[in-house]
């Protein structure tokens, strides 16, 4: 298969799901829309003309049975790829995820296996109506049993997908949406990091900024511009939600002493709060400054007109990085 | 022709039967709150599929005869003492202290028994967390069924090694589990089926609904078996349903039934006639075991606080044991050698249960981190070794006090 030079994120995620689907004929896509219409960003086009119905499953308008049905299908030896259309439609299948998909293999002592990925299009950003730009990444991070993982370019979106229908445990796969579109360099032929390994995008010495997801590029902007200012930021993303890859974030804050970390999920009780905790643990003589955090209010997600102020933007996250630089 | 066509057209038949039916279903629309469970109007008894009357006799069905030979018949009234008897002890157990809870499934054996053994071992089961007498049909030790009861595990058994998957506690989960895998099932090009159980009250809930669309859909070889018991817990059917529960299925598009549930031999037709249609590419079809749960819904409710005695006492009239017994005495083909031989294994078992069950073991304290990931986990590792380091710490303080 040939290296990809620039492409997209939706078409990485789409060119993984090809992939996947040919080496192995137990992986089967399935969700609204996914068929003919190829989803509603597209996603999964081309996918059913070429692989058929039986494999590209069309469902009925319902979340539970979504879930449920592709656990039943994993019992049976398949390797569903399910698609919940936007972030705020997955909580009618919270329930068959979490009492059900998360507990299956240890309440069978480890006798059945569930690999059932379930690709969730996430977080803000679109200017959609509600319930369509939700970040709910900490309630299914708090959720022993899965694996929570968001690619945030091309080349992991299309590696992780693979390694995440490979694996036998269930993973949620946050897909950025305002990404989608986003073209950066696809590599089809080097080998992929670790699925859970963090990566760091960016080198720095003054202060270590983690992400993951679509705030990937909004700590490379921050980066980019705090340079300018003469600091220099490291730029950690994270790629894994469950596990976190504390290792390396502990690594990059020993080396700069400061963290500050970005999502755009409400910072109360999330991602953040758990990095925050344990790099403190970790790394308590290492740190100048008090972890920071920057992310999402303690509000429903606003409509759309006000969503520029509620995600984190360079501006935000600068003034974090100046009140730790400050310390 | 669906079933439940049929089964109509049959009542219309019948000319006395018709006036009756008429008249009640009457009576039940001006007074739907008056639709009680206790036995239902006599029209809902007139549309129960019956082979065996609760007097023990033999009826004939239209749809839905079987031909069953001494051994078979005397080995469904095994299973069901059987299976009554390990209840019972079950019960004991859990007043004893020996089981955190148990649910009992006093009084549905004949339902559970007469689909049980209708499966082919290549099917599929689905149970929720009363189906006692389906595991035993599976093969499952009973034994096996009380590891989650006594807090050693959530499910001890392999589903795999029977083709009986885990309970399910929360109510109706496991129908849409069934339907996936019967999706899956057909995919393979297999004819086997797979078969859900659930009841009453898990018919209010969204997933069953959702899995009665799924398996329309896609025509899914899946036979979903409701057991009205007539109580969820403190609540009677009729907070579940203004229809009888059968009917639900045709808004679905495909057949419901319903059977008399303490009628062990109608149970066995109609799940036969269920699964060979799904086997056969026709699509799901929904069961109604109308039948009725003696005890306690589980061992922390309290019955009589809900229903009245009057109730249990009209459902003992219809035991699913005592009207197999009465037929095959009748018949000459059990006799009081054969009777005191099954009361003797009966006897084996719950004592075999008792003495399992004092004697399983805790599991180890490392079990909290075995299976949380098939394929692993960072943290899990952490936690695990943490935890392992603070066990450790005891065994050598310990040794360090007996050292001095």
């Amino acid at each position: 298969m040939a290296v990809f030079e620039k492409i997209t994120i939706a078409k990485a995620i789409n060119e993984s799901l090809r992939a996947s689907m040919e080496a192995d004929p137990k992986v089967l896509v399935m969700g609204e829309d996914v068929g003919k219409l190829g989803g509603v960003f597209r996603v999964t086009d081309g996918l059913q003309k070429d692989f058929g119905e039986e494999r590209v499953i069309d469902t009925p308008l319902a979340e539970s049975g979504i879930v449920g049905t592709a656990i039943g299908m994993a019992l049976r030896g398949y390797r569903p790829v399910v698609e919940i259309q936007f972030d705020g439609f997955v909580f009618p299948a919270y329930d068959q995820i979490v009492t059900q998909l998360a507990k299956m293999h240890a309440r069978a002592l480890g006798k059945v296996k569930v690999p059932v990925v379930i690709r969730i299009p996430y977080a803000g950003g679109i200017g959609a109506v509600e319930h369509h730009s939700e970040s709910p990444e900490a309630l299914f991070a708090h959720v022993a049993g899965l694996k929570i993982v968001s690619p945030s370019n091309s080349s992991d979106a299309y590696w992780m997908l693979q390694q995440a229908i490979a694996g036998d445990d269930p993973v949620i796969y946050f897909e950025p949406k305002r990404r989608y579109h986003d073209k950066s360099r696809l590599d089809t032929e080097s080998i992929p990091d670790p699925l859970h390994k963090a990566r760091i995008a960016r080198t720095g010495s003054d202060l270590t900024l983690a992400a993951y997801g679509p705030m990937v590029k909004v700590c490379q902007d921050v980066a980019n511009v705090a340079a300018e200012e003469g600091k220099s930021l490291e730029v950690v993303d994270l790629r894994s939600l469950s596990p976190i890859d504390f290792d390396t974030v502990q690594s990059s804050v020993q080396k700069t002493g400061r963290l500050v970390v970005v999502h755009e999920a409400p910072v109360f009780f999330g991602a953040g709060a758990e990095i925050a905790a344990r790099i403190t643990e970790r790394c308590f003589y290492h740190l100048e400054a008090p972890v920071l955090r920057v992310g999402g209010f303690h509000s429903p997600y606003p409509p759309s007109r006000l969503e520029d102020e509620y995600l984190p933007g360079l501006d935000r996250v600068l003034d974090a990085v100046d009140r730790a630089l400050a310390y | 022709m669906t079933v439940e066509g049929t089964a109509q057209r049959k009542n219309a038949r019948g000319s006395s039967k018709r006036t009756t039916a008429k008249k009640a279903t009457s009576a039940k629309k001006a007074s739907p709150a008056k639709t009680r469970n206790s036995g239902g109007p006599e029209a809902e008894q007139n549309q129960l599929v019956q082979l065996l009357t609760p007097e023990g006799k033999r009826v004939e069905h239209p749809d839905y005869s079987i031909d069953l030979s001494a051994d078979e018949l005397r080995g469904l009234y095994r299973d069901m003492v059987l299976t009554r008897k390990f209840d019972a002890e079950a019960t004991t157990l859990q007043r004893q202290g020996e089981l955190g809870l148990w649910a009992s499934l006093l009084g549905q054996e004949a339902a559970q028994i007469g689909s049980g053994r209708a499966l082919r071992d290549d099917d599929y089961v689905f149970p929720t967390y009363r189906e006692h007498g389906v595991a035993w049909c599976r093969g499952v030790d009973p034994t096996n069924l009380l590891g989650m009861f006594r807090g050693v595990n959530h499910g001890g058994w392999d589903p795999n090694s029977n083709n009986f998957h885990l309970y399910t506690i929360v109510i109706g989960s496991q129908t849409l589990h069934a339907t996936g895998y019967a999706m899956g099932v057909q995919k393979d090009g297999a004819d086997s089926a797979v078969i859900a159980y659930f009841g009453d009250g898990a018919s209010s809930q969204g997933d069953v609904a959702e899995s009665f669309t799924f398996s329309a859909v896609y025509n899914a070889p899946v036979v979903f078996f409701c057991q009205n018991n007539q109580w969820a817990i403190s609540e009677p059917t009729e907070k579940q349903t203004r229809v009888p529960l059968y009917q639900r299925a045709r808004g679905y598009g495909f057949p419901g039934v319903r059977v008399d549930g303490n009628d062990v031999l109608a149970c066995l037709a109609v799940t036969k006639a269920a699964l060979e249609r799904a086997r056969t590419g026709q699509g799901p079809m929904l069961i109604e075991a109308f039948t009725y749960r003696m005890g306690a819904h589980t061992t922390s409710d309290d019955p009589t606080k809900y229903r009245a005695d009057e109730e249990r006492a009209a459902w003992e009239a219809k035991d699913p044991i005592l009207r197999l017994r009465t037929y095959l005495e009748a018949e000459g083909l059990v006799d009081e050698a054969y009777l005191a031989s099954i009361d003797e294994e009966s006897e084996a078992l719950g004592k075999r249960v008792r003495d399992a069950v004092r004697a399983m073991p805790d599991p180890d304290d490392m079990a909290i981190f075995e299976n949380v990931y098939a394929d692993g986990h960072a943290l899990v590792d952490e936690e695990r070794a943490q935890f392992a380091a603070y066990q450790a710490s005891f065994a050598d303080a310990d040794a360090v006090a007996e050292g001095n």
